[in-house]
């Protein structure tokens, strides 16, 4: 099996964008190409991440997103569950040793429709699930409750996760959210879906991510300083809500492959950094207990501890994570890139103080976390 | 380039596509039965277990549930939340909601099933923190006209 190499990334801010969704595109795939200094026809093959109708009112996929990215006419495939797993199967072509350049792109404009809680109301069956009004956020009030009441999990804890993220994100670029709030205002922002306040979703971005992979030999070409792929695992869960334990997800499956793939056996100690999807704020307790980095029922305690701030001993979501910056589908991918940028020691303001080897990437999609994908990446 | 300061040009668009989805013989028995105040499940008859909503087969086994049972309208709140926004859909005088998940007496799934609480007044928050609690005993109310779907069940009522 061949090592990848992540070469470049590029990325765009997640405010709105007066742009069309094809120049919108266009702009960071043309920045990576230029850094490495490649035509668009010299890159093997192209995966993307978008979505058709739901969240992108055109079913243009095939028109828009083939232009915009550079790879009409070239092996292109595409995804439309979320960005890091086609993250994935671009590493697969150069793993295999069929490709020595993969370019990834995911894309999305989320301001140009409606609110993702309308949106994912259409993620629920019909017959008993929408009737009664599921959609992301309803589903995950009731996640958050179930945590909160088994674990003694407090609500000062949940907004702790908030306050952490959207700190980080003033020193990203690239994060849609910049303010920087407390405990109090985010305990005391609306209720509007109790136990959820407004403050703990994720809004609803912009967000274009280009990265391109190459084989061992190609990205050391291409870049002094290539990230190595190390790891993945991913699992599904059953579709029903009313059938899973809503504390118990796929996610430790998903880490548990993606550990044995890259040689983990203590993630709380091995990892740097760690970029999780928590497009609720108790979902990133959630995701640190399932991921290994503390034991069942200590999330809260995790964050309390101060181990997962920026200048703690192992990072969450130094970008600012999902809640400051939550381009649907292409989420995934942003969290590699994070992910990227931190290994290469190129992520800017918000460059943890330390030397960063190991980094991992979560993300998930589906109601309270249906799906849960795994990546590690290495110096 | 002139600094362009009017708002950016835009289309608006919006479409209206409509669907007819099959429920097939499982989900028309099910539905069938709430027009007869009846909830029906299905038992797998490797893993014994009972499911509701009923299932053409056993997602865990893979083998077909052919089994069918009649569960008690009975059971005890899991999780639930109180959905008090509104957003492209749902407008002011749809909330607030109580959505719950029921595990109902006898029937084996996790978190039960998805549902919403009524029967008193929802808008008094601080009555609802009373009333409603994870453990709580609750009990279905039917519709008087009843139409073979999940709204069959207007609400399911606290069992003081
Ligand atoms: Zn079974």
């Amino acid at each position: 099996m061949q090592k990848v190499g992540i070469v470049e990334v590029a990325q765009s801010a997640g405010t709105e964008s007066p742009l069309s969704l094809m120049e919108f595109t266009y702009k960071p795939v043309k920045e990576v190409l230029d850094k490495v200094g490649m035509k668009r026809d010299e890159v093997d093959m192209y995966i993307l991440a978008s979505t058709d109708v739901f969240h992108s009112g055109m079913s243009c996929a095939n028109a828009f997103d083939w232009d915009a990215s550079g790879a009409f006419m070239k092996p292109a495939s595409r995804e439309e569950g979320d960005a890091i797993t086609s993250f994935v199967y671009g590493c697969m072509p150069i793993m295999e040793g069929k490709c020595d350049t993969v370019l990834v792109v995911g894309l999305i404009k989320g301001s140009e429709n409606a609110e993702n809680d309308t949106l994912t109301s259409f993620v629920a069956d019909p017959f008993y699930s929408r009737p009664v009004g599921i959609q992301e956020t309803t589903a995950a009030a009731m996640q958050m409750r179930l945590y909160l009441q088994r674990y003694g999990i407090t609500e000062e804890q949940c907004a702790k996760v908030v306050v952490k993220n959207l700190s980080n994100a003033l020193f990203n670029p690239y994060a849609h959210i910049k303010k920087r709030v407390s405990v109090d205002d985010v305990l005391n922002s609306e209720r509007i879906c109790d136990p959820l306040k407004a403050l703990e979703c994720a809004p609803k971005s912009e967000g274009v991510c280009a990265m391109l992979l190459a084989s061992e030999e190609k990205a050391k070409k291409l870049t002094d300083k290539p990230v190595w792929f190390k790891g993945w695992g991913s699992s599904m869960d059953t579709f029903y809500l009313g059938d899973r334990d809503l504390l118990d997800t796929q996610l430790k499956t998903a880490a548990a492959s993606a550990y044995k793939m890259a040689g983990i056996s203590n993630p709380r100690k091995e990892i740097d950094i760690a970029e999780t999807c928590e497009p609720y704020a108790f979902q990133e307790l959630l995701w640190c207990e399932e991921l290994g980095f503390c034991a069942q029922g200590q999330g809260g305690k995790l964050i309390d501890s101060g181990v997962t701030q920026i200048t703690g001993e192992l990072p969450v979501n130094p970008s600012g994570g999902v809640l400051a910056m939550n381009p649907y589908v292409a989420r995934g991918l942003y969290r590699v890139a994070e992910a990227v940028l931190q290994i290469k020691g190129k992520a800017g303001e918000h460059q943890l103080d330390k030397k960063v080897n190991t980094a991992l990437a979560h993300s998930t999609y589906g109601f309270c976390g249906q799906w849960q994908g795994v990546v590690i990446l290495g110096s | 380039m002139a600094e362009q300061k009017e708002k950016p040009r835009k289309v608006a668009s919006m479409g209206m596509v409509p669907y007819e989805m099959a429920l097939g013989p499982t989900w028309t028995r099910f539905f069938e039965g709430f027009k007869e105040k009846r909830i029906l499940g299905t038992k797998c008859n490797k893993c014994g277990r009972v499911l509701v909503p009923a299932r053409p087969f056993c997602p865990r086994c893979f083998e077909p549930m052919e089994e069918w049972v009649e569960v008690a309208q009975e059971g005890t709140i899991v999780t639930w939340s109180y959905v008090n926004y509104t957003y492209f859909g749902v407008t002011p005088d749809m909330i607030p909601v109580i959505g719950a998940t029921i595990k109902l007496d006898g029937v084996d799934c996790g978190t039960g099933m998805w549902t919403q609480i009524g029967g008193f007044d929802i808008k008094d928050f601080e009555l609802v923190t009373k009333k409603v609690k994870v453990g709580a005993r609750v009990k279905a109310v039917w519709r008087r006209k009843r139409q073979g779907n999940f709204r069959d069940i207007d609400y399911w009522k606290i069992i003081e």
